[in-house]
């Protein structure tokens, strides 16, 4: 193709000289696509999947603690993974407070690789949103989960089983759309 | 108030870019000189605008001013000065105004030495950079503003990712731009040949040097970026095929083949259309691997933190500049008149092999990197695309590439003579044949890849030194003769060779070093000794040592040989507290002949500690290699012709200016 382009005269196979746009054009729209697809959304092995087994302590200065028998008590939960070193945690930590205040929803949370004076400090400044929570200070229950970054969250069924995983930080859009009708649908009191 | 004055001097630099777009190129159309030559003060005054803003983003991170959200979110008052000043092009925003920065030097660089440029090519070559300019401080401004400030200011700042705080890294990302922007340069040349409607090996001698640059940087980058790998990720490999290395090495395929193709032009006034679509396809590539790390569209460990806003934008800019230009391709590119004729085995039927073989290469490359966004766009599949698929593909492209890269430079050109010229590289082939049997021998029936490998070694290598041989009829006048031939010898053929042969010795540091490697990977007691290849590792102690800014806990490892002791190596795992992060520190120790590696992990609990020991046999040359390609680089850049006609005779200290910027 080259030793025709090079030699080609005026006028002909003007096709092969517009290719090279009409193949871009097609890349861009790839392109495009690709921005709508979040490439970190793996779908979870875990849905479905009873909760791993632990028992964690609590965070300090808080009485109790959060162990996989807690989320086998027939009742819909939001366990959250979260880090007092963790920037997104905060940007989620409002919607959590307010989910709390409402009372349709219980959430656990699991204090990820964390020092737990870290922690309780972190949530004695921006408030406690949390009925119980678990200092995972090795990371061990986290890896159980399949955590790879915080903040995490999982919806748990009545029956102990792992029902929805959100990535990043939970939005309002993701509250209202997803989590809460997907608790509702799970039975839970919301 | 520093911050402001950045930010004020990007804005500035917006508006005269905005000036050096459009003036000069209304100028060149309408044949009206004053507008025209208002392209290269106008050049001038933006570098100096992007120097402001870059070094007033700079001196906030160096003074720690944490009342900067960049600072905040990117360096710690503890950080060692070295990073706090990498950590200017550590991340999006700061990298965005590196780019920025390089991209003007570049332009001040031809409003500088490009006086005795064509009046009109001068101007429209200004105003297409100008445009680019333009797209990158929209882009920064209103997407990514490096000056953004907080109130109040925090306390001390987030850190920057432990992994980038390496010396070989915070040099890596500005070698990289040097190499991407360059490709700029040959881009404008090309839009503004496009425009003009003619190319001729006049434009071709310019465009030569500048892609060199840019080459010369961009190998220099993606050495560093695979060096960086090998020492500090710990892995003990060399090239990963993440998507953001393909970013770098698709534009170093499509830039190689366009510094050979654009020889043709110059020498043989052909292949004209085909060199103009590989200059717009090359900065293309770089701007598409800005636009892969930035989006979030693919993953990746070198991914910045994305957002679809700044997607978006960049994607605009691309369908842009890149559709644009191939728009104006489709339509101006018939009408370019082609030049002289050649058959297919001669000289310029070896390039155009080359320019498909790296062509080729160069869209595999592209096809595994989007392949994983193209299913999960069409079947919503995820799967991700590794080495497995890369080297499939890649190698068979690269063997018969290096085959015919001994016989190419002995081809005449317009019609060569392939029986006379392999004639000519019997001692290439008997060398070849040695290597091949030796490495055959020594592995007792080995993988053939390695035999192959070995023998493109000795064939490229023996082949390289045959052509020079030949050049200078070496034994067959006498020695003064060659030597006075030595010495009439342009610049750039030397510079070929030199290239060459640091392709052979690439080669050869990935053959050897992937067929003669020995490891252990297992748990080590401190006191238990393992051997690896003819070493012998002994763990002697494990203990932790303060860093810095972490904490270490540090093996210490006695190599002998032969029971006598070679080396104390001594690699670490560091804890960072900010943000949290776990990284290896490899210990290495490397020489032409073999490099040692070693690498110490978790303790087992039980008084162990998982170690990973390596010996890799010559896979130093694999960077040396890369550097000598790029010393042939530089001394083709010193070639007479480039300094004759056109003043780049200060191309080199330019080079070194721009890059001394960069640093400081």
């Amino acid at each position: 193709m080259l030793g025709r382009i090079a030699t080609m005269s005026l006028g002909r196979f003007m096709l092969v000289y517009a290719s090279p746009a009409v193949i871009f054009a097609a890349v861009a729209m790839l392109l495009y696509q690709g921005l709508s697809l979040d490439p970190r959304v793996i779908p979870s092995v875990m849905i479905d999947k009873p909760v791993p087994t632990f028992d964690l302590p609590p965070v300090a200065n808080h009485t109790a603690g959060l162990s996989s028998a807690d989320l086998h008590k027939g009742q819909v939960v939001l366990v959250n993974v979260f880090a007092s070193w963790c920037v997104s945690c905060r940007v989620e930590h409002p919607l959590l407070l307010e989910l709390k205040r409402q009372g349709v929803l219980p959430v656990y949370g699991i204090a990820y690789k964390d020092n737990p004076k870290d922690s309780a400090a972190w949530l004695a400044q921006l408030g406690d949103p949390y009925s119980r929570t678990g200092a995972d200070v090795s990371g061990r229950v986290g890896i159980d989960f399949g955590v790879y970054g915080v903040p995490e969250s999982y919806l748990i069924g009545k029956d102990g089983r792992i029902a929805y995983k959100q990535i990043g930080p939970i939005t309002p859009d993701d509250l209202q759309n997803k989590i809460l009708p997907l608790a509702r649908k799970l039975g839970g009191q919301g | 108030m520093i911050a402001e004055t950045g930010h004020f001097a990007m804005i500035l630099a917006l508006a005269v870019a905005l000036v050096q777009g459009t003036l000069p190129l209304v100028g060149a159309q309408r044949n009206h000189l004053p507008w025209m030559a208002m392209a290269g003060p106008a050049a001038l005054a933006q570098c100096l605008l992007a120097a402001i803003a870059f070094f007033s983003l700079m001196t906030a991170h160096i003074v720690s001013d944490f009342s900067v959200l960049n600072v905040v979110q990117n360096s710690h008052s503890a950080k060692p000065m070295l990073y706090k000043v990498a950590g200017v092009w550590g991340n999006h925003e700061g990298s965005l105004l590196l780019w920025i920065f390089i991209l003007t030097v570049y332009g001040a660089a031809v409003a500088l030495f490009g006086r005795n440029l064509p009046a009109g090519l001068r101007a429209r070559v200004l105003a297409v950079q100008a445009w680019i300019a333009i797209g990158f401080l929209l882009f920064t401004l209103l997407t990514s503003n490096p000056f953004v400030r907080v109130d109040p200011a925090p306390a001390d700042g987030q850190g920057l990712n432990p992994l980038l705080q390496d010396p070989g890294l915070a040099f890596h990302p500005p070698f990289l731009y040097l190499g991407y922007v360059g490709f700029s340069m040959a881009f404008a040349f090309a839009i503004a040949a496009l425009i003009e409607g003619r190319v001729d090996p006049a434009w071709a001698r310019w465009v030569r040097p500048w892609t060199l640059v840019a080459w010369c940087f961009l190998t220099t980058g993606i050495a560093m970026g695979s060096w960086w790998a090998y020492y500090t990720l710990g892995w003990g490999g060399w090239w990963y095929w993440d998507p953001v290395e393909n970013a770098s090495f698709m534009p170093w395929l499509a830039g190689t083949a366009l510094l050979h193709s654009a020889i043709v032009v110059e020498k043989r006034d052909s292949l004209k259309s085909w060199t103009i679509l590989l200059a717009i396809l090359t900065f293309t590539l770089s701007l598409l691997g800005t636009f892969l790390v930035r989006s979030g569209v693919l993953t990746s460990v070198h991914a910045f933190a994305s957002d679809p806003a700044r997607g978006i934008f960049i994607l605009a800019f691309l369908v842009l500049v890149v559709g644009g230009s191939l728009v104006l391709f489709a339509v101006r590119a018939p009408t370019l008149q082609s030049g002289g004729l050649f058959a297919p085995l001669s000289r310029e039927g070896a390039l155009v092999l080359n320019n498909l073989l790296l062509a080729t290469a160069c869209g595999t490359v592209l096809l595994g990197t989007l392949y994983p966004l193209l299913l999960d766009a069409i079947t919503g599949e995820k799967v991700s695309v590794g080495p497995p698929f890369f080297n499939a593909v890649f190698i068979p492209l690269m063997v018969p590439l290096i085959g015919a890269l001994a016989i190419g430079p002995l081809l005449a050109w317009k019609r060569g003579d392939l029986a006379g010229a392999i004639g000519r590289l019997k001692a290439a082939f008997a060398f070849a044949a040695i290597m091949a049997l030796g490495t055959w021998w020594w592995l007792s029936n080995g993988p053939l890849l390695a035999v192959l490998g070995m023998a493109l070694v000795g064939w490229l290598a023996v082949g390289v030194l045959v052509e020079l041989a030949e050049r200078l009829r070496l034994f067959r006048v006498p020695l003064a003769e060659s030597w006075a031939r030595a010495r009439h010898l342009p610049r750039a053929t030397y510079g070929m060779s030199i290239a060459h042969f640091g392709v052979a010795l690439v080669v050869l540091g990935i053959a050897a070093s992937g067929t003669w490697q020995s490891d252990y990977l297992g748990v080590l007691k401190p006191g238990q000794t393992v051997t690896v290849g003819p070493y012998d590792f002994t763990l002697q102690s494990v203990g932790p040592v303060p860093g810095p800014n972490y904490q270490a806990m540090r093996g210490t490892f006695l190599v002998s040989r032969d029971g006598q002791p070679v080396a104390v190596m001594q690699p670490e795992t560091r804890r960072y507290p900010v943000p949290p992060m776990d990284t290896t520190s490899s210990a290495l120790r490397a020489t032409p002949i073999a490099d040692l590696y070693a690498v110490i992990g978790e303790p087992d609990g039980k008084g162990g500690y998982a170690a990973r020991l390596y010996h890799k046999p010559l896979v130093s040359w694999i960077w040396l290699g890369a550097m000598v390609m790029v010393l042939g680089g530089l001394v083709s850049l010193s070639d007479r012709r480039h300094r004759v006609g056109a003043p780049s005779r200060r191309k080199g200290a330019l080079a070194g200016a721009a890059v001394e910027a960069a640093r400081a």
